[in-house]
């Protein structure tokens, strides 16, 4: 699973890492982010949603937003 | 069988650049929108930074505007390339530091880069002729068409009927017939265009959706250029205007003071980057310090602080001070706070 850290950055920002990162990638592997941005946890769901990867974890932890995306 | 036209809609996350998508839509063109991040734009970044906004509702309108559209919306992070823009507007700026005209060129400019890149057919926007007072004016829509390179495959859905056939509506990608002739500031027909679709959510941001178009935000950027003597600035620089109170006691060095819990943990992740100082002995913000400080400068600088903490009515406060590039310790300094008289309204960026 690929890992990216996304802390400190605002919206849009860890959308454009994990857009970024989906492009050089194949369908089925996994994109763990791992942000500080409260506004990531409405908006990858909302950029997975438009372009059909699925949220299969999203998570707060001790002020942190985790979420796993799965490539479709 | 007649391929399927595609076109990329830029998507700011209003209604009118919803509407006009939903226009070609419509026509059975296969739409996927386009939003450019300059580092300007308003996206709820002082909602996510301020405790006090923590339950704000916060989203992405350009991505909620895909949602509700049904489209993909690709996000592209401009923030080099839109250096140039802002640094050098051909067209200069407009009230503030917005560089409207040349923004709409070059927004519009690298949208047909990526048609092309693509392999798309066309480009959608949302303006409005005589909406804007700098960038939509009808004499400088053919402008934007002109100097971004995309010519006549831009078609502005809601005002196609004031301006010349673009040539999807020449080749019969879509039908003019189908397309409005809205012009003006009223937002009326807009709006009654929304509720014959049925759209009674979308984002109505006041002052636009960049900063640049905000007074103070453009006060305190033309401060740092001023100071700094040039007018380049990095990502950090502007996200940091976003943030706290600038003072700027002195020529060679500002203040930024965080006003609250939330500013003050978004500051935090700059420590390593700037001089800072925080209150010691008494509750109170986080300061970064951008600049130098001189002879007498840290006292000066803590004097000030100490007016922002808990301390302020208190005879001596403690603020501790941390040079950047230095992994020592931090100095403590003990001050008097100044008073509220002493701290003048003119250092207020």
């Amino acid at each position: 699973m690929k890992e990216i850290d996304a802390r400190r950055l605002l919206c849009p920002m860890p959308v454009i890492r994990l857009q970024e990162a989906a492009c050089q990638m194949p369908p089925g592997e996994e994109i763990k982010m791992i942000c500080t941005d409260p506004g990531v946890m409405s908006d990858i769901p909302a950029w997975c949603k438009v372009h059909g990867h699925r949220v299969v974890q999203a998570e707060e932890t001790h002020g942190e937003y985790h979420l796993v995306v799965r490539l479709q | 069988m007649k391929k399927q036209p595609k076109a990329v809609s830029l998507i700011s996350g209003g209604l009118d650049s919803m509407l006009a998508t939903k226009l070609i839509l419509d026509q059975g063109v296969h739409v996927e929108g386009i939003n450019f991040f300059t580092g300007f734009c308003v996206e709820g970044h002082t909602h996510a930074i301020r405790q006090k906004d923590k339950d704000k509702k916060k989203r992405n309108n350009a991505l909620w505007v895909a949602e509700q559209l049904g489209i993909k919306l690709h996000i592209i992070d401009v923030v080099e390339p839109y250096k140039e823009v802002l640094i050098n507007p051909k067209h200069g700026y407009g009230a503030h530091l917005n560089p409207c005209l040349d923004c709409k060129v070059f927004m519009v400019r690298q949208a047909y880069e990526w048609i092309h890149k693509h392999d798309f057919d066309f480009i959608i926007t949302g303006e409005v002729v005589g909406q804007r007072p700098m960038s939509q004016r009808k004499q400088i829509m053919p402008v934007v068409a002109r100097e971004s390179g995309a010519e006549t495959l831009l078609v502005r859905p809601l005002s196609a009927k004031n301006l010349p056939v673009t040539k999807p509506e020449a080749e019969g990608w879509i039908d003019r017939e189908k397309l409005h002739g809205i012009s003006g500031r009223t937002r009326k027909p807009q709006i009654a265009l929304a509720q014959q679709y049925g759209i009674d959510d979308f984002a109505q941001p006041a002052g636009g959706c960049c900063f640049l178009t905000d007074r103070s935000y453009s006060k305190k950027l033309g401060d740092l250029w001023g100071h700094r003597g040039h007018k380049d600035y990095e990502l950090d620089d502007i996200m940091l205007l976003k943030v706290g109170r600038h003072l700027r006691p002195k020529a060679n060095f500002k203040m930024i003071i965080g006003r609250e819990e939330g500013e003050n943990n978004f500051m935090e992740g700059y420590k390593r980057e700037f001089t800072h100082m925080k209150t010691v002995s008494h509750a109170g913000p986080l300061a970064l310090v951008d600049g130098t400080l001189e002879a007498g400068d840290a006292q000066l600088a803590a004097r000030i602080l100490a007016r922002f903490s808990q301390g302020k009515e208190e005879k001596r406060v403690d603020v501790v001070l941390h040079h950047k590039d230095t992994a020592a310790e931090g100095k403590v300094i003990s001050v008097e706070p100044m008073r509220e008289q002493d701290v003048s309204k003119d250092w207020y960026v």
